[in-house]
């Protein structure tokens, strides 16, 4: 019996421990972020464009470029990776064919993201003409999110139960009218919460719009979509490793890794938001 | 002697290389309870899906021979899968309201099927909830949702909902098994009721419920129909030895 319990409880420990390592991880990037990047956050800070080579001034273009690349990934990614996953699951038939194609999907969710970078530059900046440009950056972020949009989507579909979509049809309804009405709003939250998810991964990647749009240096704002623009993760980048003046520009690193922090977990509280309300109004 | 409803001819089922159904041929009658009995893998529930084209959906299957409703083969080349589905209501083993209000739930057929009118509507689902004996237990929740509903009266939503769209067959997969006595009891006197109007199948795996509600009954065993006749024939003097051996409960 003591050796049983003792096992219990060295078990339990181990578990324990790997938690707190975790989390021990989390909360020593956090402070030391947050304490080395707030005092640099103010609202000239957040709304000033740079000056003078990046060493003053503020981080307004990089806020306004993120935000403008994020938009264009969710256009391109959202309603082609649902659809996408509506098919798959929905209307494909599951033969090797598709069971192919979703391990393809699966497999280039690992794809690095530099790697989706060059193929951004190939195919948006030099085939389609697009340059190097917001539209470029943005459609190359989200072929990158597609995997797992297209993953998670897919996964929310599968948790609706195969009855309403028989309750629906055996009614006369057609397969797109059960879908309609009695598939898709009972997996849009699940779909869009993974959808913001991998949107909230894609503002802060680097390595993708790296060769697609990004600029290392511009004090104004993108004057179209097919600007160029600065991002906070570049910028965040530049600050860190490969300014003139590193030691100087160190504080305005870390605001800028504080405010990339800060929009990733905005959005992410907004997915999930989102899905508590569509939740909520699902089971009215 | 009662008009035939649906009537199948040779009608085979494949689910890939499996033949699940073989040639089987059988007449049923309009306004009348026919309870297909027979063991668990038997092949009845998979007839009876047959009969409103459910098993389309199954990768892999194929149908052969067959099936009429009202004299009209609806595994014919000109036939629309949706409308047949219209026309033939089903009821499934477990219930399965939709995670909408009562009254969507019962609403909803009519919904897909392009009825817009709403006092039409809100008379229909009335009508149909009165006539699957529901109405007055959930008359003044109808906004409520369904999966507030006990199960033997989700299941009577689930006709009630199958009534709306006015089908001619109604097609039933054990609709009482995961229900209790009383519940159950309820839902045989419903059929009773219901067989005024409808033509009722019903597959169902507990024999008394067959012997008491049907009026035909098909025995079914390894995907072959082994005996169909008048319920009280096939239990007090059943013409084959095998449909004896499993009445009498010596296997299944």
């Amino acid at each position: 019996m003591k050796q049983k319990q003792f096992t219990q409880i060295l078990g339990f420990n181990f578990l324990r421990m790997c938690m707190f390592i975790v989390i021990a991880a989390l909360v020593v990037i956090l402070y030391d972020i947050t304490s080395k990047g707030i005092g640099k956050i103010n609202w000239e800070f957040l709304t000033a464009m740079p000056r003078k080579g990046m060493t003053e001034g503020g981080i307004f273009p990089a806020i306004v470029g993120t935000v403008m690349v994020t938009v264009i990934t969710a256009i391109l990614s959202i309603p082609l990776g649902m659809g996408c996953a509506i098919y798959l699951n929905e209307y494909a038939r599951d033969n090797k064919i598709t069971r192919i194609i979703r391990m393809s999907i699966r497999n280039l969710s690992g794809v690095p993201s530099i790697v989706y970078g060059l193929f951004g530059v190939v195919i948006f900046v030099q085939l389609m003409h697009l340059g190097t440009s917001i539209l470029s950056a943005g459609f190359t972020l989200g072929l990158m999110t597609l995997p797992w949009t297209i993953t998670a989507s897919e996964e929310a579909l599968k948790n609706v139960p195969n009855s309403y979509r028989e309750g629906a049809l055996a009614l006369g309804a057609t397969k797109w009218q059960s879908i309609k009405t009695n598939v898709l709003p009972y997996s849009i939250s699940g779909m869009l919460t993974g959808t913001i998810l991998g949107l909230a991964r894609a503002a802060g990647e680097t390595a993708p719009i790296l060769f697609t749009g990004a600029a290392f240096y511009l004090p104004f704002l993108p004057k179209s979509l097919s600007s160029q623009f600065m991002a906070l993760p570049y910028h965040l980048y530049i600050m860190a490793t490969q300014h003139h003046a590193i030691a100087k520009v160190r504080p305005i690193a870390y605001g800028t890794a504080l405010v990339l922090i800060t929009v990733v977990f905005l959005m992410n509280l907004f997915a999930v938001i989102l899905r508590y309300n569509l939740r909520k109004h699902k089971m009215e | 002697m009662q008009n035939t409803k649906v009537k199948a001819d040779n009608f085979s089922f494949y689910y890939g290389d499996v033949k699940a159904l073989k040639d089987i041929s059988m007449e049923i009658k309009e306004n009348q309870v026919t309870g297909i009995i027979g063991p668990s893998g038997c092949g009845k529930s998979t007839f009876l899906r047959s009969i409103n084209r459910m098993n389309d959906v199954i990768t892999g299957s194929r149908a052969e021979g067959k099936i009429s409703i009202d004299n009209k083969n609806i595994y014919g080349p000109d036939i629309d899968v949706v409308e047949i589905r219209r026309k033939i209501g089903m009821v499934f083993q477990k219930s399965n309201p939709f995670p909408k209000s009562i009254f969507d739930n019962v609403a909803y057929g009519l919904k897909i099927n392009g009825i817009k009118d709403k006092s039409y509507t809100a008379q229909k689902v009335e009508k149909s909830l009165k006539d699957a004996a529901l109405w007055h237990e959930v008359k003044d929740r109808l906004g409520k949702n369904a999966f507030e509903l006990s199960g033997g009266q989700q299941q009577r939503l689930c006709i009630a909902r199958a009534l709306a769209v006015e089908p001619k067959v109604i097609l039933m997969d054990e609709p009482a098994s995961a229900l209790d006595p009383t519940a159950t009891l309820k839902i045989e006197e419903l059929i009773q009721e219901l067989k005024k109007k409808y033509t009722i199948i019903i597959v169902t795996h507990n024999m008394q419920q067959a012997a008491r509600i049907s009026d035909h009954t098909a025995f079914f065993m390894l995907g072959e129909l082994i005996e169909y006749d008048v319920t009280s024939k096939i239990f007090t003097n059943p013409s084959k030895k095998v449909t004896e051996d499993y009445i009498t409960g010596r296997f299944g």
